[in-house]
């Protein structure tokens, strides 16, 4: 169940260098709504859409908050977009990440891989640790999001420039084994999603993982964005925007 | 007054508006926006013999108002789509046309023979897919094989079968007038067109295919003259589809020579695009006291 239409952007931030944080008010689709699930979003004179991941959900306030990168001329469009203005989405779209009550979990981002790993972190609440990566200081973002869901937070950066020098895999292999979790989610680039998932899958904790690809409908209609996945011992293509983009990280095949 | 409904082939389409072959998958993901009884009828995802896995991704790259496509006729197999999708379809109200790909001509044959005694209501035979190796449009480009894989099928079913026309040939009148010899009922054009986008930072196509099919307004300008060149040279209906994005488009296209109209591409962007330019059709058949939109087809006065 998803939906279609013009709603207003009632915040936009900026919190790094080409990232943007827009809030949109659209109830139905806020009641709609689960972490790790993602917007098709259009942008003016560019014919396909863009998916991007849902960061955030409030669904008293009836908004759900979109956090994107620019990465090329349709994504500059939308960050030109200013507060007040309508944005056209379909969403909410494809399968999100499992939230089970009284369960701890521990979510891991790297770069803009971080947004969706905040809803999930809401959803967990004080059973929820965050491990974000980033390149340096100047691209961290949505830190204090993690500490107001209440998540024990933990900041990875490639050159130290802020909280721990490293990967957000050490962070990870730590936090395991100072208590084991019942679940770990990522996203981020293919070979942090790997490395995760074969960390996980040592210490035999579940594992689920979002995939990108790219896209046009959306919604499972065209098949254009296909993964490498292995249901049942054969090897087939699934699709990211309907069976995804949250893959049991067992499934995927990883490049 | 009924002023949208066609008689194609024979089958009553309840208004000319059909979304296009693998578009549109077998209609599920778009149930929950509107009643698919609010199409003409749904021209299903590629059907081939047994299921297939389709080309590695990407298969998608933007392009000026437009997008390139290898697929690669990703689907089920009939079998699944004669258990699965057709027991669900005949209960939406809408007409349901068959599209299908043999990577033999033998096959082609065998898949019209499944099809036999089903609800589908017609068959769109598939010479013209840019992304598989085997068939597609190997059988669309040469006029010889074009009426041998249509006249195969014909001998095979029991349904209407319109053959949808690759536009990647030197002549696509000549390939229609042989399938129309060989005892098509229709054809449909066009499929898209093929093309290739490069990304300059990597050196490498997009697509992981290399090549793929063009298809969005980009195209629709090439749509409109093959269909007016082929409704000139054939007697059979012309199905008209290629960049059909708005109403006034689905006019255009019929003026130029198409009874019944595909909207492809467009659906990605405007899922509500079908339904949206059957109101349109309907709003301009009343605001110009048409009384069936089937008087405009290839009402265009060429200089």
């Amino acid at each position: 169940m998803y939906k279609q239409g013009k709603y207003q952007i009632v915040s936009k931030k900026n919190p790094a260098k080409g990232i943007f944080d827009i809030e949109i008010l659209c109830p139905e689709i806020a009641a709609l709504a689960e972490a790790g699930q993602f917007a098709q979003v259009a942008a003016e004179g560019f014919f396909l859409r863009r998916p991007i991941s849902i960061c955030d959900i409030d669904k008293d306030k009836g908004t759900i908050r979109l956090v994107f990168e620019i990465r090329g001329k349709g994504t500059e469009k939308l960050a030109d977009l200013c507060c007040g203005q309508l944005i056209d989405i379909i969403a909410p779209l494809g399968k999100g990440f499992k939230v089970m009550e009284g369960r701890k979990v521990i979510c891991v981002g790297g770069g803009i891989g971080v947004p969706p790993m905040v809803g999930v972190a809401k959803a967990y609440g004080e059973n929820a640790v965050a491990i974000s990566g980033f390149r340096n200081m100047a691209a961290v973002i949505l830190q204090e999001d993690f500490e107001a869901a209440g998540a024990k937070t933990i900041l990875c950066t490639d050159d130290g420039s802020a909280g721990r020098k490293g990967f957000v895999t050490e962070a990870l292999e730590e936090q395991i084994a100072a208590e084991k979790p019942d679940l770990v989610v990522a996203c981020g680039p293919m070979v942090m999603l790997k490395r995760v998932a074969d960390i996980a899958e040592k210490h035999g904790i579940e594992c689920q993982v979002s995939l990108e690809q790219r896209m046009a409908c959306g919604v499972g209609a065209c098949l254009v964005c296909a993964c490498r996945t292995v249901k049942n011992g054969a090897e087939i293509h699934s699709h990211v925007c309907k069976d995804g983009p949250v893959f049991d990280s067992k499934e995927v095949v990883f490049e | 007054m009924n002023r949208l409904n066609v008689n194609f082939c024979g089958v009553d389409f309840k208004n000319p508006i059909v979304p296009a072959s693998g578009t549109y998958g077998y209609g599920r993901e778009y149930e929950c926006l509107y009643p698919l009884s609010k199409l003409g009828g749904i021209s299903v995802k590629g059907t081939t013999l047994h299921r297939r896995e389709g080309n590695p991704a990407p298969r998608v790259a933007e392009t000026p108002a437009g997008m390139l496509n290898s697929v690669g006729l990703q689907n089920g197999g009939v079998d699944k789509f004669l258990s699965y999708e057709l027991p669900n379809l005949v209960t939406k109200d809408t007409r349901i046309i068959a599209n299908i790909a043999g990577s033999t001509v033998e096959e082609c044959g065998e898949l019209a023979a499944k099809l036999r005694g089903s609800a589908v209501d017609m068959i769109e035979l598939n010479i013209s897919c840019p992304n598989v190796k085997q068939g597609g449009a190997a059988f669309g480009t040469d006029c010889a094989i074009a009426g041998q894989v249509t006249k195969i099928v014909k001998d095979n079913s029991d349904k209407p079968v319109m053959v949808k026309l690759s536009p990647n040939v030197t002549s696509i009148v000549d390939i229609a007038k042989s399938v129309e010899a060989n005892g098509a009922d229709a054809v449909s054009l066009i499929n898209t067109l093929l093309g290739m986008r490069i990304d300059i930072k990597t050196g490498r196509p997009i697509l992981k295919n290399n090549v793929g099919g063009l298809s969005g307004p980009a195209v629709f300008p090439v749509a409109v003259r093959m269909v007016w060149q082929v409704a000139n040279a054939v007697n059979i209906p012309v199905c008209g589809m290629g960049g059909v994005s708005t109403w006034e488009d689905a006019v255009e296209i019929m003026m130029a020579g198409a009874s019944l109209v595909q909207v492809g591409a467009a659906i990605f962007n405007d899922p509500f695009a079908p339904v949206k330019i059957v109101d349109g059709l309907q709003k301009y058949c009343e605001d110009n006291g048409i009384n069936n939109i089937s008087e405009i087809v290839g009402t265009v006065k060429p200089w």
